[in-house]
């Protein structure tokens, strides 16, 4: 019932601005002034584009400066993050003003020079000195724009420090995995078709390296040192984006990459900073992967170097959470990787069906 | 004029069209299978006006998601069927399916063909004097083969398995695998299909418009006299020529990857539960080879739209355009560098980072000559006599568009700059501007300028002024807020926002941009009808309502195929005599010969007249 009479509202409505239009044309036909080709509404135009001008900078300058801009402007917790910050708001700055002046003179002028009977436009093909001006002042402009990036560019993507904590993370419809390289520090090898159900990472465990790595269900990183990811996918496309350390990397199947960054502010000081008791740092899923590409989050905690070390001591290598994986790993490194991964009696597995468990994989 | 004067003419047009029925041409070949260029570009405008109202409406229907993630949509049950689920929620794989198909239909059917093949197609034999296109039977191809990739791609959206849905840049492997979505099953092979068609029909068109302006250029009309929409559609088409086929392999590698077994763009993937036995591919690749066509792309789509606006704004001001030379100086360099920049679509794809340097040097400098041609446009306004018809304010809207969006692209060319925005909302705010509003206000001050020459009748200007000023204030109320978005670093094909505390905030922001978009698509139904109403019952254009010099307004109020009654006009001059000091008018058309303005004429054009007089 409402529906039928929101239709025959909405086809009214249409009737009634149809005779509207079909009056007013009428008129005009009866006022009949075909001799000038001048828009009768002109002048109301060229009002219309100054009162735009106008509303438009002070309701953009209010946006922007108007106390939102706490809202979307993250505050930095990185390093490089300061940097990239710097040259933004420099470049805000400055097409800033491009943006206003050339707006300003676009719809001033459209104003000024609105039609007038007996005024005559001025016949100005070119001026080559006004031409030279506006491509050499862009080239210089740019050119500085360029080379302050380029070095920051360069600066942000060379090799990670020696000594920077590796982490690794791999994207998979629709979570991630992390996988960190235990008290050896170097992260075991891996391989795509080992993955299954349970080693999604597909760690492979004929590297002595793998036996100590572990997954845990956070990343944690510390304040103030060199953190590397490595990154890798293993299906679709994915991208690790974390906008408060102005982090972002593709994570591509069958192409590792790598992003490197110090985190300069921990959880807990964000939080007071934010004044957001629940903040936590998210990992975000930036490039579009699938149904759940919106539902990728995943924490990471920035402690404080000596709660990360204890944090890192504290957890238990992913072998001997799973511990029938050792059956993968070559007989003569079993026993090493037994003490390694901290597995108590590895006689277990050598037990028949021990060796089927993941042996039927 | 009286009413019923326009009741007379309409009966007497309709006799008209009638007798020709019978005399000339039967129907199917006058209408539909017509060599004629001004037919032919008018199937283009309006399979290209149908495939905006879908694009548009596509864009609707997940701005309602974005803005109002909590709303019933099970009032769009009987249009959408089971992709709405029967608690009344869009489903997320279908809401991919959307952006996807507004973005392939925005840039390649309406934006390309709709915008290119529509005026390319109309203008550039009228105003350089030919009678037709170098090949009516290719440009009647064009058509076809658009006619026919449209029809596969519309298929391809009723699919039970839904159609495209890894985003219009379709990168593999999201793209090449059905197990990664249900869209990339039937739905991307239809929409590589389709794709193959379309490049197929733009092919045929460029090769024409490139030959018509080489080779068919009336007599007097030199390169140098040539109007600034002929240099754009000219060099348009060369970038499509040299572009297109690019798309073409890295669409075949992909067709090859997902059907033949092949790995150009597959290496170890494990994916529904078993590890693929491709290796040794690179999805990179892909990206490289799809961004060489899809950046030169975006020019493809830029240019005709600054071609049309030079042309509108210099008529309308009453002035030459300012800087001829350096306008067709600054299409050339930015044809060059677009070749030349693609990468700047992949700084954090993984690909080497020096690289990344180099393109970014060269991205930033196509900017400076698309600020030359922005300060020309805001020159030739300066010391005008302007004329606000609806065609010249949404010219200054175009040039408004390109300027916002052409400035945030120095933040996205940054690449240091570019790790924080890219893909987020930013980018999203900054193409929507500088390509997608700003082409369509081109393709809309095209319509408005040039519909008395197509349908020989005049458009209504007061609804052409409530049309531009509801688009333009709404066109910058949805994509302006869009830029705050993006800084805080919402990332862009979400779903929703709600999974994130980071993304928490801005609720409000997203509602008032779906209702922005929602009146700046209501408004285009004002358009609609004002273009539909009036190609029936409009007043009767006369034969140069703008007081324009281009030769398309020397044709009868209504062209026939061969376009003049008599010979092909001569040209004597360049487009843009308007205001010259000591002409009795404002404006002196391109076939008024220097000898009949002795009182304008400048020492050198005195020179010229000299020459014509000789000859003759």
């Amino acid at each position: 019932m409402l529906n039928t009479i929101i239709i025959i509202a909405a086809i009214l409505i249409l009737v009634i601005l149809f005779a509207i239009f079909r009056v007013s044309s009428l008129v005009d036909v009866i006022k009949g002034d075909s001799s000038t080709k001048i828009p009768s509404s002109n002048g109301l135009q060229a009002n219309l584009l100054l009162l735009f001008l106008i509303a438009g900078l002070i309701g953009g300058f209010y946006y922007s400066f108007g106390g939102l801009e706490d809202d979307f402007v993250l505050p930095v917790a990185s390093k490089h993050g300061v940097i990239t910050d710097t040259l933004f708001w420099w470049t805000m700055a400055i097409t800033g003003v491009v943006f206003i002046v050339t707006h300003i003179f676009l719809f001033g002028f459209s104003w000024k020079y609105q039609h007038r009977e007996n005024q005559v436009a001025y016949f100005y093909p070119h001026n080559n000195k006004l031409e030279m001006i506006w491509t050499i002042i862009p080239a210089i402009v740019l050119a500085a724009l360029v080379f302050t990036g380029w070095k920051a560019w360069m600066d942000i993507t060379r090799e990670s420090p020696e000594g920077s904590e590796v982490i690794e993370i791999m994207g998979y419809q629709y979570a991630w995995s992390v996988r960190y390289p235990g008290a050896d520090n170097v992260l075991g090898d891996y391989d795509y078709l080992k993955i299954d159900a349970t080693n999604q990472m597909g760690i492979d465990f004929s590297d002595r390296a793998s036996f100590d790595d572990f997954i845990p269900r956070e990343i944690h990183v510390p304040k103030g040192k060199p953190v590397r990811f490595n990154i890798r996918a293993r299906d679709v496309i994915h991208s690790v984006y974390q906008p408060h350390f102005r982090l972002q990397m593709n994570a591509v199947p069958g192409m590792p990459t790598q992003f490197w960054f110090e985190p300069t502010k921990t959880t807990e000081e964000m939080r007071a900073e934010t004044k957001n008791p629940d903040f936590q740092y998210e990992l975000v899923c930036n490039k579009i992967c699938g149904q759940g590409h919106f539902a990728m989050r995943y924490i990471i905690v920035v402690d404080e170097l000596e709660d990360y070390k204890e944090w890192f001591k504290s957890q238990e290598p992913w072998l001997k959470q799973n511990a029938d994986y050792l059956t993968e790993v070559p007989a003569k490194l079993r026993e090493a990787a037994s003490i390694v991964a901290g597995i108590e009696n590895p006689s277990d597995l050598d037990a028949p069906n021990g060796l089927t468990i993941s042996g039927s994989k | 004029m009286s009413i019923t004067d326009i009741q007379v003419t309409d009966e007497l047009v309709h006799d008209d069209d009638h007798n020709e029925e019978h005399h000339e041409q039967s129907f199917i070949f006058k209408y539909i299978f017509s060599t004629d260029h001004k037919t032919i570009a008018k199937q283009f405008l309006i399979t290209g006006i149908f495939w905006a109202i879908l694009g548009g409406g596509l864009s609707v229907i997940f701005r309602l998601q974005l803005g109002f993630p909590d709303m019933d949509m099970g009032f769009l049950q009987p249009f959408l069927g089971d992709w709405i689920s029967n608690s009344g929620k869009l489903d997320p794989e279908f809401y991919l399916a959307m952006i996807t198909m507004h973005g392939t239909i925005m840039v390649f059917f309406v934006l390309t063909a709709g915008l290119s093949g529509t005026f390319s197609n109309y203008l550039i034999p009228l105003q350089l004097g030919a009678r037709d296109m170098a090949s009516g039977f290719m440009n009647l191809l064009s058509y076809w083969f658009f006619f026919l990739s449209s029809v596969i791609m519309f298929i391809s959206m009723f699919l039970s398995t839904g159609p495209a849905s890894g985003g219009w840049t379709i990168y593999p492997p999201l793209s090449a695998l059905p197990q990664a979505m249900s869209g990339s099953g039937m739905g991307m092979t239809l929409w590589l299909v389709s794709m193959v068609f379309f490049i197929a029909s733009t092919l045929l068109g460029g090769i024409n418009y490139i030959t018509t302006v080489i080779n068919l250029r009336t007599e007097g009309m030199t390169f140098r006299r040539m109007p600034l929409t002929i240099w754009a559609f000219f060099i348009t088409a060369i970038l499509g020529l040299l572009s297109f086929p690019v798309l073409v392999a890295c669409v075949l590698l992909l067709v090859f990857d997902r059907s033949f077994g092949t790995s150009f763009y597959l290496s170890e993937i494990f994916i529904g539960g078993e590890a693929l036995p491709n290796l040794g591919g690179s999805p990179i690749l892909f990206q490289h080879l799809f961004w060489f066509l899809g950046h030169p792309e975006v020019y493809i789509v830029i240019l005709p739209a600054l071609g049309i606006t030079s042309e509108v704004i210099s008529t309308n001001s009453r002035k030459p355009i300012f800087g001829y030379t350096a306008m067709i100086g600054s299409i050339l360099a930015i044809a060059f560098l677009s070749f030349i920049v693609w990468a700047h679509h992949m700084f954090i794809t993984g690909m080497n980072p020096f690289l990344g340097s180099i393109f970014m040097f060269l991205t930033l400098i196509i900017a400076i000559p698309s600020a030359v041609k922005a300060f020309n446009y805001i020159t030739t306004l300066w010391k005008g006599n302007l004329v606000f018809t609806p065609a010249m304010l949404f010219s200054i809207g175009l040039v408004s568009f390109f300027i916002s969006g052409g400035l945030t692209g120095l933040f996205l060319g940054n690449a240091a700059i570019d790790i924080n925005l890219h893909d987020t909302y930013f980018v999203v705010a900054h193409f929507h501007l500088v390509m997608g509003s700003a082409a369509f206000f081109g393709l809309l001050a095209g319509v408005y300028h040039w519909f008395p020459k197509m349908f020989g009748r005049m458009m209504d200007e007061k609804l052409g002024y409530i049309h531009f000023w509801l688009t333009f204030v709404g066109v910058y109320l949805v994509f302006f807020p869009l830029h705050y978005i993006g800084i805080a670093g919402f990332p862009r094909r979400y779903y929703s926002f709600t999974n994130f505390d980071a993304f928490s905030s801005f609720v409000d922001l997203n509602s008032f941009v779906t209702v922005a978009a929602i009146i700046t698509f209501g408004a285009q139904f004002i358009f609609l009808f004002n273009f539909f109403y009036n190609i029936f019952k409009g007043k009767k254009a006369p034969s140069n309502p703008w007081n324009s010099n281009t030769l398309e307004w020397t044709t009868p109020r209504i062209p026939e195929h061969g376009n003049w009654p008599g010979d092909i006009p001569k040209v004597y001059r360049w487009p843009y005599d308007y205001s010259k000091p000591g002409a009795k008018d404002d404006f002196i058309p391109q076939t008024v010969p220097y000898h009949q303005t002795k009182e304008s004429n400048t020492d050198f054009e005195n020179e010229e007249s000299k020459k014509e007089q000789s000859a003759s």
